[in-house]
């Protein structure tokens, strides 16, 4: 079924316009007065329209810890600890990177070394995931279309662990 | 799978039958690992054991460890560390060497009869063996019951694996549908209760959330396994739930009282055959 759909879109879209598209994200971390502040543990993915797991995008952890040992609280991501983080063997190439500090972060993601070039035309979300230690846990998600006919963008607004979220593709 | 509970049983069957007072029908003998789901190189549990009648509060006795057995996620044993027992509670920690799902469990298997000698009860616990030399010629209104019972908990290092969840086919086991530690406040979990390794029909099961103490009513679920042993329960909020069945006889009565149950014989026992275990639910 889907592949079918696939090969119509890709077929009226040209091949060329799907790997050219990108897909920008804003990460709000908000700024926190707490005694103890730690920088949180992030994860960013993509999820199909009915919250399976497409595809990651990012996972912020401590990486400097001796041992690897900062994987000890990935599994706090809880939802991405079950949808794929228990499946890899961090860190990963290309999505393991060290935990950011409060403020705004924009990721981009385009062309053919993103995941999205393997994903079937269809609607999506990027879910971004934040856990703090001694802290809370968040999950904000915030819808797309993929891929995109023309620019459009969305976005949510996490309410402790997470500012604005906003998710941008364009053609 | 199968062996390895086989081997081990003997000497510990009759662990957990002498550390049950005599008046624990009211009493939940439980094991609550301080996590199940668990990410990193060198993850370690700390598990307390006790028998109270809340949950999860020690409260009335700990829980002897005598017959703790732990299986690592390729069926082989592991080894708990640090076995310490105190007033309320005993307390151990086992290192998740492996990536996968670990089995902790007690298990039980032991006959215990009741007799009266010209007027004066009498009771003891042990083997069919045992109990032969035991039980005089002049025993009057001998009842016999098998008791078998099995506690578990289960936790996991990465992704979960199913290798420890093979059941026994030794008494009342749960054969998971759902993955014990892939539970998620909101969804529906199944599983089957399996007597012997055949489906157990009909069986109650209890769900009792932790907490008991902080709130007025203890929240119990409670539902039926179908023909085929299956069950399912929807997950209320996220937190640490007991569960519990019996299958067969009622447990024993008291000292002097008539049997609630059909009285057994030493070859022929009233068997009971009963199931805990914690299980974590997490947030969604």
């Amino acid at each position: 079924m889907r592949m079918r759909y696939t090969v119509a879109m890709t077929a009226v879209m040209g091949v060329p316009s799907v790997f050219a598209a990108d897909l920008t994200v804003k990460v709000e971390i908000p700024r926190l007065t707490v005694a103890e502040y730690h920088r949180p543990y992030t994860a960013l993915w993509i999820e199909k329209a009915d919250q399976s797991f497409a595809a990651n995008l990012s996972v912020w952890y401590d990486l400097k810890m001796k041992n690897n040992e900062g994987t000890k609280w990935l599994k706090d991501m809880r939802q991405w600890w079950r949808k794929s983080g228990r499946e890899l063997q961090m860190p990963v190439d290309g999505l393991s990177g060290a935990t950011r500090a409060p403020g705004e972060h924009t990721l981009t993601f385009g062309g053919a070394k993103s995941p999205l070039d393997k994903l079937p035309a269809g609607e999506y979300a990027v879910v971004v995931e934040a856990a703090r230690e001694v802290g809370g846990r968040e999950l904000v998600r915030v819808p797309f279309t993929w891929p995109p006919t023309a620019a459009q963008s969305n976005q949510a607004k996490g309410e402790h662990e997470l500012g604005a979220v906003s998710v941008a593709v364009k053609p | 799978m199968n062996h390895l509970i086989s081997r081990a049983a003997a000497p510990i069957a009759l662990a957990l039958a002498a550390l049950l007072p005599l008046s624990a029908q009211a009493h939940r003998g439980w094991m609550l690992p301080s996590a199940t789901v668990l990410s990193g190189n060198d993850p370690w549990v700390t598990v307390d054991a006790a028998i109270s009648n809340d949950l999860f509060y020690f409260e009335h006795n700990a829980m002897k460890l005598d017959g703790l057995l732990a299986f690592a996620p390729d069926g082989s044993k592991a080894t708990p560390e640090n076995l310490a027992t105190g007033k309320y509670r005993s307390t151990f920690d086992l290192k998740l060497v492996q990536k996968g799902t670990y089995k902790l469990a007690m298990v039980n298997d032991g006959l215990m009869a009741s007799w009266k000698v010209g007027g004066e009860n009498k009771r003891a616990r042990g083997t069919a063996e045992s109990l032969a030399k035991e039980i005089p010629a002049n025993a009057e209104g001998l009842s016999v019951s098998r008791n078998q019972s099995r506690l578990e908990v289960f936790v996991t290092s990465g992704k979960p694996t199913d290798t420890v969840l093979k059941p026994t086919n030794q008494g009342l086991e749960l054969a998971p549908i759902t993955h014990p530690n892939d539970l998620f406040a909101g969804d529906t979990a199944s599983f089957r209760f399996l007597l012997d390794g055949k489906p157990a029909a009909d069986v109650e099961v209890t769900v009792i959330p932790g907490g008991v103490r902080h709130r007025d009513a203890l929240g119990e679920i409670k539902v039926r396994t179908d023909a085929e042993g299956k069950f399912s329960v929807k997950w209320p909020s996220a937190g640490f739930y007991w569960l519990s069945a019996t299958h067969g006889a009622a447990q024993r009565p008291a000292p002097g009282a008539a049997p609630a149950g059909p009285a057994g014989t030493l070859d022929k026992p009233a068997r009971r055959a009963s199931y805990s275990t914690t299980l974590e639910v997490l947030p969604q």
